[in-house]
């Protein structure tokens, strides 16, 4: 096992290289130059030689790459061009926001979905298996921010229950565990579960049928066990996939809720990346593409070493 | 002596898109310790008598009726914890293809010890010592590394072992083998075959073995009963089915056999195929196959001829002198 999580670890080097390299090639053939945004209009061209400099964006592109890694691996990912923070700090800050809406996604998602999809897949070919599936059907296909602007219309404006824009009260940064913040989680955070609860629902749904017709449970019921424990074969059959799937939906949550932040003013990395786009912040771009994709690159990480842990057949190939 | 096994009449029809009648009108007596071959080709009824006989065949969609006693229990009417007592305890199932009825995420100690666990009630430690001296008793190889192994870490023999193993490891007294040579390698298919019945000598145990093949029909049984359309058109002791075989069917059977036939010689094969059983026969299924079929075959089911004890016949030709016309 020890083993297996090793090599798996050191396969992790190379996929990050790439990312690193695709994160840093993504901005450079980006139409536009993002001293424009920052600099006055009748900017001299010293004074724009000495900006170019002082950001370091007059030297060839690869040594720019090879600075930029560098600083990177001690920690270092610059400064923001149009509010000259740290990057570092405005990613991270916004990454743990989005982490928080993800997170909270998926603990109204995955559970709902596992539930729905099992009941369809044990029940198959019934009424209750339709209604599931024409369900996850409709929660995959309705865009979700036109999803999310209905229930806003619906719970912030008609009702007046739930707050539609923000992390918490006022506008205000600092996440905090009471109810003052947690309304505000309330909204984005449903409108987000719809798409993954839709997705997880048709995998369980199918593992479970496939499962519940091997040739396996009959030899379990022929052995005398219950429909319990049967069961609690069949969900442990089932786990490795599903968790697999659970694995690369938080991700998708994560990196994948540019439209839901935006649509919610949820201060997370989606909003800042659409920020960091329209401000032209090369830095900053660069540094939230590379850290969502580290994140994804980790989760991938996560769910090969809990399915090996899990299933297994998959440790020998 | 009580029968361990009494079936009577017993038919099991499929509903669904169309109706199949897979059992009609089967009965059938096991005497303790006795083991007999369910011999027939795919189609015949053979696995879904077995599965009749552990209450396996979906509820919703199956019709069930006629008797099932064990050792003087009605299986008809068993239900929760009793059918589960019954299942794995007093009767005991091997499947065609180890590599699909074993769960692929448990280890075979695992399995092993959970069925014995649920039915003798004891410590889980206790199950594994348990699992460890069926391991030992089915022949495999360094038992205490195999405990610890998956299914799809051993070779097809091998878990065909661990199957006879777990279904073993309560000690019932009634084994249902469906085929459990036929996904194994020619080798190793006499292997499980001596060890089926060396531990059916061990054991005691009555069993009933499903086969297609009547050389291995042979090999392991006392007594054989040939199915046909979901009904068993002859039965008897295996030397007077072998020597004297009084249905066409049987008699087709042992003529599509490889065995002693000269490398060139034309295979006597029996003509046809096995009727859709959508309708419930009302003559003798066999009849639009049978080079012996009088017109009598065709409009009514045969009467059933006992030639001897414990031996019967469905054909209406049973005791006349009938050869096989050769080409």
């Amino acid at each position: 096992m020890l083993s297996y999580f090793l090599r798996r670890l050191i396969l992790v080097l190379p996929v990050a290289f790439g990312v690193s390299v695709v994160c840093f090639a993504l901005v450079q053939i980006a139409p536009g130059d993002p001293l424009t945004a920052i600099m006055p209009v009748d900017a001299t061209a010293e004074q724009q030689a000495a900006m170019r400099a002082a950001y370091g964006l007059d030297k060839p592109v690869p040594v720019q790459y090879l600075i930029w890694i560098s600083n990177l691996l001690q920690g270092e990912m610059g400064r923001s061009i149009a509010s000259g923070r740290p990057v570092a700090d405005e990613v991270f800050g916004a990454v743990g926001n989005s982490l928080l809406l993800a997170a909270a996604a998926a603990v109204i998602a995955f559970p709902i979905g596992t539930f729905l999809g099992f009941l369809a897949g044990y029940f198959r070919d019934t009424l209750l298996d339709r209604a599931v599936t024409a369900l996850s059907i409709t929660g995959v296909s309705v865009p979700n921010y036109w999803l999310g602007i209905v229930l806003v219309i619906i719970f912030s404006v008609n009702l007046g229950w739930l707050p539609s824009m923000g992390a918490g009260p006022g506008g205000s940064q600092d996440w905090q565990w009471d109810w003052a913040h947690m309304r505000h989680l309330v909204l984005p955070a449903v409108t987000l579960a719809v798409v993954p609860i839709g997705i997880v629902a048709r995998t369980v749904r199918a593992l479970a049928g496939d499962i519940l017709s091997m040739d396996f449970v009959t030899a379990l019921y022929a052995k005398g066990l219950s429909r319990g424990d049967v069961l609690r074969h069949v969900a442990r059959n089932a786990a490795a996939t599903a968790l697999s799937v659970m694995g690369l939906q938080l991700g998708y949550l994560l990196g994948g809720s540019i439209l839901i932040e935006t649509v919610f003013n949820w201060p997370g990395s989606g909003f800042l990346l659409s920020n960091a786009i329209f401000q032209r912040d090369l830095p900053l771009l660069q540094g939230t593409i590379l850290v969502l994709a580290m994140f994804f690159v980790g989760m991938n990480l996560i769910v090969d070493v809990a399915q090996a842990a899990i299933d297994p057949r998959i440790k020998r190939s | 002596m009580t029968p361990l096994l009494q079936i009577d009449h017993l038919n099991v029809r499929f509903k669904g898109a169309r109706n199949v009648h897979a059992i009609n009108d089967l009965s059938l007596t096991l005497m303790p310790g006795e083991t007999l071959a369910l011999l027939g080709e795919s189609g015949s009824g053979k696995s879904v008598t077995l599965k009749t006989l552990l209450r396996l065949l979906p509820e919703k969609r199956t019709d069930l009726t006629g008797d099932i006693t064990f050792d003087g229990t009605d299986i008809m009417t068993l239900s929760g914890r009793s059918l589960r007592a019954y299942r794995g305890g007093d009767v005991s199932m091997v499947f065609q293809d180890p590599g699909l009825a074993l769960d692929p995420v448990y280890t075979v100690g695992q399995q092993i010890a959970e069925t014995v666990m649920r039915h003798k009630g004891i410590s889980r430690a206790d199950a594994m010592e348990v699992a460890l001296d069926m391991l030992h008793r089915v022949r495999i190889p360094s038992a205490e590394r195999r405990l610890r192994n998956y299914p799809h870490e051993l070779s097809g023999g091998m878990r065909q072992r661990v199957m006879i193993a777990l279904a073993l490891a309560c000690r019932p007294r009634l084994l249902l083998a469906d085929e459990p040579t036929t996904a194994l390698d020619a080798t190793v298919q006499i292997q499980i075959l001596l060890l089926m019945r060396e531990l059916q000598r061990e054991f005691g145990m009555g069993v009933i073995f499903v086969t297609h093949d009547i050389g291995v029909a042979v090999e392991i049984s006392e007594r054989i009963a040939v199915m046909y359309a979901g009904q068993i058109v002859e039965e008897g002791s295996t030397h007077d089915i072998i020597r004297d075989p009084r249905h066409p069917y049987t008699r087709g059977l042992l003529a599509a056999n490889l065995h002693d036939v000269e490398r060139g010689a034309r295979l006597d094969a029996i003509p046809g195929a096995p009727p859709s059983l959508e309708t419930r026969p009302d003559s003798c299924p066999f009849a639009p196959r049978c080079a012996f079929a009088l017109p009598a075959c065709r409009t009514a089911l045969p009467p059933v001829a006992t030639p001897g004890p414990r031996r019967r016949v469905a054909c209406l030709r049973a005791d006349e002198p009938l050869e096989i016309a050769h080409a």
